[in-house]
């Protein structure tokens, strides 16, 4: 489901001397349906940038990454686009929505933008909020003012309330209690028996350990610093 | 498929000043376009040569594969009251100030032939519904509401017909923030129910971030650079594009 | 009453000037505004732009119906002027007058012996025929002048047919009023093309724009504008499937003649608040009663 050949990735600091920082050098990775890869590698080694790249955040200078087929670094901005609303899932660890939208909105919109009918979307929704346990009064206010380990959950309920065939998770379970951590690994586990390609960074061992097939370390990707 | 508006190499200048130069983009159904710069970097020109406010010197506007720019001006005005809409950043630009909220949705209706008193009122009672004002407030004039109000009624007024294309200008901006938000919310909801394909021009990068799909950097008339919003806020390539972001407190 | 009955009795009219050209105007202003009036009649409805000259009497006085009538009074014409309807006002006496001194044509109150009459806010009962011509005194030509100020804007929306703000202007009126509360200067389209004003008339005499045998002419002189109605023309008055057009009038008969279709004034008749209804169009009415008809108010003359 996800092919990586020959990737590299740098920035160019055009306001700071145009300072080029190169982070990735001849990456390869491929995930198969239903594999749970994680990525290591010590913090800044480009585990992130890696991530983000296979999401088409950030652009690639060169190589190929094949995403059920789409080549991200080469597709038009709108097959990326019918990429990430159908087969392409994001966990991030920020909440980036629109103020005063409530909870159960956010977390329904993956469905409503596939077309489904908003009060299956909405069921949907209140099921996985249910199922990690934000409390039902919450779901009408909007995530905004929640704590950080409430907004990490409606990140993954938004996450997880479509089956994406493909999934990006990252550090899906840090600041969560032992209780929707283990919610967290369960959703992980269906996923992966449902057939999903996963790629997650996990700085939570156990949780690497009892998920993941195999882990990638990035290291081996990141370029010897210029001198 | 096929874009539902093609622009290619578009220019106009304004005698020796440069408005825009060498645009060219596809904007396909239900994709919404944001173009984003400072103050006269011929953001608005070039929306007003798309919207034919404006009449560009050189290049093509291909709207479902016909070139607006060789309409005739009836032709152009048909379709810019059936399927096209303009949301102007100040409600007043875009509402008749003189005339009842019902009145103002129902403009369009009439123009495109209309002419049955109460099927015109029912639409407007549901339009102002949608765009959440009280259908109490049906035979109010716009003068009576607030700058959230009206701006969301002249949205209910420019998409009772159904358009395909949205154009706006700065559709949030002199708004409260509480409010902006509101109204982004609701045009993402419209957005998405109807299928429209907006072109909004905006300088507020976190409104671009919210409801653009894809963004076009402009300075000095030129696009600098254009791709997937999220891409070219995070990981921009130009120069001027980095300035641009790294200027703007947490987008 | 007075007034009406000496009108016609009056002795000799003033001879005419020989200070003046031929209907005051110059030869070069008339043929500038015959110009006008044959374009105008070539596109029914469409306001035509003329060099509207200062005239001899205030705007609002008819300074345009007194222009086109000036160009197209010729000396075998019979001219009559009304205002309101009626031929003794102020307005209709003085206008006659002045084309009595400055074209020396003879005059009548009688809608049929006329071959020219000018109007300020009627269109007489009697129905006109071929050859007659009826020029329109018209304040505010532009039907769309109170919704949208910018003249080239109103402009191009006439060429382009753009007339939904017409509609947005009944609409308002049912909204607010429950029914079309327009009661004269009511819109109108023209030959299925334009949107005209047809002038102050009351909404009453609007079906009579439309399949009129005269030519309908009209002049606004302050505004410099000038439109017409060729005969027989279809004139449609603009309304609502479901809130249709009618032409309205007191619910009540003349008091001088008795006619049940004709507009009638309401008149005051004293401190009590008493009054009564006559026709507006005061040759209508006497010509009504020569012919023996009777109201309610004038039975004991008969007796």
């Amino acid at each position: 489901m996800i092919e990586i050949e020959n990737l590299s990735k740098s920035f160019t600091l055009h306001n700071q001397g145009g300072a080029v920082i190169a982070v990735l050098r001849d990456a390869h990775l491929r995930v198969l349906p239903g594999e749970c890869v994680a990525l290591t590698g010590q913090s800044g080694s480009g585990k992130s940038t890696l991530m983000r790249m296979i999401w088409g955040n950030y652009l690639a200078d060169a190589g190929m990454i094949r995403v059920a087929g789409v080549d991200i670094t080469a597709a038009p901005p709108r097959e990326i686009i019918r990429l990430r609303r159908e087969t392409l899932g994001y966990v991030s660890q920020f909440l980036r929505v629109v103020p005063r939208v409530p909870t159960v909105q956010v977390v329904a919109e993956p469905l409503l933008a596939l077309g489904i009918a908003p009060d299956e979307a909405q069921s949907r929704a209140e099921a996985m909020l249910a199922r990690l346990n934000i409390p039902r009064r919450l779901w009408g206010l909007s995530p905004t003012t929640f704590s950080g380990g409430e907004q990490q959950r409606v990140n993954i309920a938004r996450g997880f309330v479509h089956p994406f065939p493909v999934l990006l998770l990252d550090e899906p379970t840090a600041s969560l209690d032992a209780r929707n951590r283990a919610v967290v690994l369960e959703l992980i586990a269906e996923a992966r028996a449902r057939g999903a390609a996963i790629v997650g960074i996990f700085h939570d061992e156990e949780a690497r350990a009892a998920i993941c097939d195999r882990e990638i370390d990035v290291t081996g990707f990141t370029p010897a610093r210029a001198a | 498929m096929s874009p539902l508006l093609r622009v290619e190499s578009l220019g106009k200048s304004y005698g020796a000043r440069l408005g825009c130069a060498e645009v060219s983009f596809d904007l396909w159904p239900g994709e919404v376009l944001g173009i984003v710069g400072e103050s006269g970097s011929g953001k608005s020109t070039l929306l007003g040569c798309l919207a034919g406010h404006l009449a560009a010197d050189s290049g093509r506007i291909l709207y479902r594969g016909r070139d607006t720019r060789a309409m005739s001006e009836p032709e152009r005005r048909m379709l810019a009251r059936t399927e096209w809409a303009f949301v102007h950043q100040n409600p007043r630009d875009g509402l008749r100030m003189g005339v009842s909220a019902g009145g103002n949705v129902g403009e369009r209706l009439m123009a495109v032939g209309a002419r049955n008193y109460g099927q015109i009122r029912a639409a407007a009672t549901d339009w102002l519904g949608r765009v959440e004002i009280a259908a109490t407030r049906i035979d109010d004039r716009p003068r009576q509401f607030s700058g959230g109000m009206q701006q969301r009624l002249q949205i209910a007024r420019n998409l009772v017909t159904g358009p395909r294309l949205v154009f706006m200008d700065e559709p949030t901006g002199g708004l409260d923030v509480s409010v902006q938000a509101r109204l982004l919310d609701l045009l993402r909801g419209l957005v998405r129910d109807m299928g429209l394909s907006v072109v909004i021009v905006t300088h507020d990068l976190a409104v671009a971030r919210l409801l653009a799909d894809r963004l076009m950097v402009m300075k000095d008339g030129h696009v600098i650079e254009q791709g997937l919003t999220d891409q070219v806020l995070d990981d921009p390539q130009a120069a001027y594009t980095q300035l641009l972001v790294s200027s703007v407190l947490q987008v | 009453m007075t007034a009406r009955a000496t009108r016609k009795a009056r002795p000799e009219r003033p001879a005419m000037s020989e200070d003046y050209n031929f209907a005051y105007l110059d030869e070069d202003t008339k043929r500038m505004i015959r110009r006008a009036l044959l374009k105008g009649i070539a596109i029914p409805g469409y306001q035509v732009p003329f060099a509207s000259r200062e005239m001899p009497m205030p705007y609002g006085w008819g300074t345009g119906g007194v222009q086109v009538t000036a160009a197209c009074l010729v000396p075998e014409d019979r001219l009559k002027v009304i205002d309101q309807g009626a031929d003794d006002t102020t307005n209709a006496v003085s206008i006659r007058r002045f084309f009595e001194r400055t074209a020396g044509v003879a005059t009548t109150t009688r809608t049929r012996e006329a071959t020219l009459i000018q109007t300020r806010h009627r269109i007489p009962e009697e129905p006109l025929r071929e050859g007659q011509i009826l020029v329109y005194q018209v304040p505010i030509p532009e039907p769309l002048r109170f919704l949208e100020p910018r003249e080239s804007e109103t402009r191009r929306m006439h060429a382009l047919e753009d007339y939904g703000l017409m509609h947005v202007k009944l609409y308002e009126d049912i909204a607010r009023h429950g029914e079309i509360a327009t009661s004269y200067a009511y819109p109108v389209r023209v030959a299925g093309r334009h949107v005209m004003d047809p002038s102050p008339i009351p909404k009453f005499d609007n079906p009579k724009l439309s399949g009129n045998a005269a030519i309908q002419l009209f002049g606004a002189g302050r505004e410099q504008r000038i439109y017409a109605v060729p005969p027989w023309t279809q004139v449609v008055s603009l309304d609502f499937e479901d809130h249709p057009f009618t032409p309205s009038k007191a619910d009540a008969a003349c008091d001088l003649c008795g006619a049940a279709g004709s507009y009638l004034d309401e008149v005051i008749t004293d401190d009590a608040g008493s009054r009564m209804f006559v026709c507006s169009d005061t040759d209508y009415c006497t010509t009504r009663q020569a012919e023996g008809h009777r109201g309610r108010l004038n039975r004991e003359e008969v007796a």
